[in-house]
């Protein structure tokens, strides 16, 4: 069975700068990838390309077998690949309701809607007209991640949302993840600074170092003192 | 192993020197100017002069403050106006009032930037038009400042039309060299290297150590001071000033398209601006504004298609530098 | 000089105001741009309005809905083509591409139309007034003028906070980054925000003509009166602009009666105060 996600000698560049050297990785469908790495390994830089927010060469990105390396944000969004991002980027100007209605905007199709959210995350459906900055850090997160869900994606990408929260309130985060991946059948691939916590919500894992693959296998295979070695490229 | 020891720093580009030997040639052949050139000629010269000092001030606020700004009419107006009030009515010679009307401005840009600097980006922009149609309506509405009609220069009637037009001509050369070389002294400086690292990033800028509002102040004051001088020595040599002349809006279009048609951000694109500014109102004056249009036509594409401007792609393709104001790495 | 009188007079001007700058708030609210070329693009709707009036022996208000829909696409037009290739970062370049349109405007209208101010003609209506008693009176086009703003502001109050369009602008105007990751095509959105924008241009530039005399030279003028309007009103909401607009017609209302020369000089002045006191405005909303 062929990957729902392939990028092949994929690069980025900030200006002069090389952020990606060649990136090879593959998701396949249902699959739960974790992306570890240092900062300014490349990480956000390999996301935000995915996602079409900076555009690549066409063949480096493949979905679905097809092409998407130049296609323009919106477009990929249509396609089933939505972005939970760094910082999560909420709307300011909007409220909760409004911000997961706008992960709608495309009007794909699927199992996702504002109740289903609202079940998934109780919590939001108090809040529902609260400006959505107003909210905690961890509600944000459970906002920024039913935006994404709202999409109907395919294929899940979540920058860092364990970032300054409470240790039960990522348990809480990572536990709702595994259920949207398992019931769903929605591919993940998950930036996280928590090596331990990648290795445990992942089926495979990858780690970055200088804008290059370093490691890559199944979660529960690798050991630590490669992960280790890998990450701080020893 | 330290990578600072095997870069050197080049301040100097390719051909920069020889056209530097070039310049000082025009300029020594400018000074002779009163004993060669006709009345109507210095009288352009000064203009050109004038036009091209108040570009290469606004670029300096543009390009290197990042202040865009579309009211630098207010400082030609104030500068001129100061040269009047000092020259007739306080009795100061009128060719040594033309630096003290550029003092004169900027002194009113202090206060003038508490009340803009709180803005940004348009806001700032349509900020600094309202605040020289403020001064404009003032000027007009003061009766001692001949209102509405303005006012003619009769402190000049105390010399013969020789030494006057001499010395206002030689007073063009000196706020030549004061401008152009002072703005390219002034970027080759550890000021202008603040500079172009604020133009480039405020927030990286800052980080390093530049303090960025100061730095802004210093530029907005220093432009306004020079182009308070250039509006008083314009109007010295149009011998008349009125408020619509000295503070209207014409003077906008000339800003823009002699610095973003000839290049912002670098020294020599106003300069080549303001001669094509220049050429083409002398050249199609009997045809009405179709000038204008044609110049804010050709605004328009060069800033979405080429905005380095003309000579900015040409410098960027060729490598050309006559004023080289950046450090260039080069390996040993 | 009768205090309430004056006031009347302003606040009914301020409804014009308003209408001029409520076509600049959606720009700039959705795109955080200043169109230099707002007051020559009212300038020019009136003489596109009067061109028809004239071809057509329609009366002006008549006008209005055709003026709309022209200026509409027009503003689509012309953001898709020209506007959007200004995007980004840099402030310079929106700022001289739109005041190169407004050169090009003023100078082509001052190249092709003849040179005296024109006007469009309401006939009766123009000196219509209702009494209010007292002595006053409100004339009954300008008291239409401030009607129309009102419902203006409504109508785009409901568009930005009550539609799926408005919520696109305000999340593009928040992020414009996020927003295309939802499946926003923002380059399409800045299309229909310039497009409303000046279909509020075609109905101020229609009063406007009705209103003054005009000629091609009184763009700039506007374009600073909407800009003022938008200031003192504040950013976040188009009531706040409303507020603007009237504010600056009482403004120079009373700085008018006090001594002719002085009208407009009194709201550049007022603007400048809110600028030092409150810069964000008196209406915004402390976000």
């Amino acid at each position: 069975m062929s990957a729902l996600l392939e990028t092949q000698a994929l690069v980025a560049f900030y200006g002069d700068f090389q952020a990606l050297f060649g990136i090879d990785t593959e998701v396949a469908e249902g699959e739960r990838v974790a992306l570890i790495g240092a900062n300014g390994a490349g990480k956000s830089t390999f996301l935000t390309s995915i996602a079409g927010m900076r555009r690549s060469a066409p063949e480096s990105i493949r979905f679905d077998c097809s092409p998407i390396g130049a296609l323009g944000a919106a477009d990929v969004a249509a396609l089933g690949i939505a972005l939970v991002p760094e910082g999560r980027r909420l709307f300011p100007s909007l409220s909760v309701e409004e911000n997961l209605t706008m992960g709608a905007f495309n009007r794909r199709k699927g199992p996702w809607d504002l109740g289903r959210v609202y079940e998934l995350f109780p919590v939001l459906s108090e809040k529902k007209n609260a400006p959505a900055t107003s909210l905690s850090g961890g509600q944000q997160q459970m906002v920024a991640i039913g935006r994404a869900l709202m999409a109907n994606p395919r294929l899940l990408m979540c920058d860092e949302i364990s970032l300054g929260l409470a240790p039960a309130v990522v348990k809480e985060v990572y536990a709702a993840l595994s259920v949207v991946c398992g019931e769903h059948g929605v591919s993940a691939i998950i930036v996280e600074q928590d090596i331990e916590l990648a290795r445990t919500i992942s089926d495979r894992a990858y780690c970055f170092t200088h804008g290059t693959v370093s490691l890559s296998g199944a979660s529960a295979d690798l050991s630590r003192e490669a992960i280790s070695a890998a990450y701080f490229g020893v | 192993m330290s990578v600072a020891s095997t870069v050197r720093v080049e301040r100097y580009a390719t051909g920069g020197r020889a056209l530097l030997a070039i310049a000082v040639v025009v300029v020594l052949a400018l000074i002779s100017g009163p004993f060669w050139l006709s009345s109507e000629a210095m009288r352009l010269v000064v203009e050109f002069v004038c036009l091209l000092a108040m570009a290469q001030m606004w670029n300096l606020l543009v390009g290197y403050g990042g202040l865009v700004s579309i009211g630098q009419q207010a400082y030609i107006g104030i500068g001129g106006y100061a040269l009047f009030v000092l020259a007739n009515q306080l009795g100061l010679n009128p060719f040594l009032s033309v630096p003290l009307a550029g003092l004169v401005a900027a002194l009113f840009a202090l206060p003038t930037s508490r009340v803009l600097f709180g803005l940004s980006g348009g806001y700032f922009a349509v900020a600094t038009w309202v605040v020289a149609e403020v001064y404009r309506l003032l000027v007009a509405n003061i009766s001692a400042l001949g209102s509405g009609a303005g006012v003619s220069l009769t402190a000049m009637l105390a010399f013969d039309k020789g030494t006057r037009e001499a010395i206002t001509f030689w007073l063009a050369v000196a706020l030549l060299l004061a401008t152009t070389g002072g703005v390219y002294a002034l970027l080759r400086s550890r000021l202008g290297l603040a500079l172009t690292a604020l133009r480039d990033s405020d927030v990286a800028a800052e980080s390093q150590g530049v303090d960025v509002a100061r730095i802004k102040l210093l530029v907005y004051v220093i432009a306004a001071f020079g182009t308070g001088c250039a509006g008083a020595l314009y109007f010295l040599n149009a011998l008349r000033i009125s408020p619509d002349a000295a503070f209207g809006m014409d003077w906008i279009p000339l800003l823009f398209f002699t610095v973003i048609i000839g290049g912002i951000g670098t020294i020599e694109g106003p300069i080549l601006g303001t001669l094509l500014y220049f050429t083409l109102r002398q050249l199609f004056a009997d045809y009405g504004t179709w000038y204008l249009i044609a110049l804010g036509l050709l605004a328009i594409v060069i800033m979405i298609r080429f905005p380095r401007g003309i000579y900015g792609e040409l410098a960027a393709r060729f490598g050309w530098r006559f004023f080289p104001v950046q450090r260039i790495l080069r390996d040993p | 000089m009768n205090w309430l009188d004056t006031v009347i007079q302003g606040t009914l001007l301020g409804g014009l105001y308003a209408l001029f700058a409520m076509g600049l708030a959606v720009i700039y609210g959705v795109m955080k741009q200043i169109n230099i070329a707002h007051g020559d693009f009212i300038v020019l709707a009136a003489y596109v309005a009067l061109g028809i009036v004239a071809a057509t022996g329609l009366h002006p208000f008549l006008v209005i809905p055709l003026a709309i829909v022209v200026f509409g696409a027009f503003g689509y037009f012309l953001q898709r083509t020209v506007l959007n290739r200004t995007l980004g970062s840099d402030i310079l370049p929106p700022l001289v591409v739109t005041y190169g349109l407004s050169i090009v405007i003023e100078n082509v209208l001052q190249q092709t139309q003849s040179g005296d101010p024109k006007s469009l003609k309401l006939g009766s209506l123009e000196t219509a007034s209702l009494p209010l008693g007292g002595g006053l009176a409100i004339g009954a086009f300008p008291l239409i003028m401030l009607v129309t703003a009102i419902v203006v502001a409504i109508v785009l109050e409901i568009v930005f906070n009550r539609t799926r369009l408005g919520m696109a602008f305000r999340a593009v105007s928040d992020d414009r980054e996020i927003a295309s990751i939802m499946g926003v095509r923002d380059r399409r959105l800045f299309g229909y925000a310039t497009a409303i924008s000046f279909a509020v241009i075609a109905i101020a530039g229609v009063f406007m003509g009705i209103k003054f005399t005009f000629s091609p030279s009184l763009g700039p003028n506007f374009l600073l009166y909407a800009f003022e309007a938008v200031v003192i009103g504040g950013m976040g909401s188009f009531w706040g602009t409303l507020a603007g607009g009237i504010i600056l017609g009482i403004a120079q209302a009373i700085g008018f009666a006090l001594n002719p020369g002085w009208g407009i000089l009194a709201g550049h002045l007022v603007f400048l105060a809110v600028l030092l006191v409150r810069p964000t405005g008196i209406f915004a909303r402390s976000a």
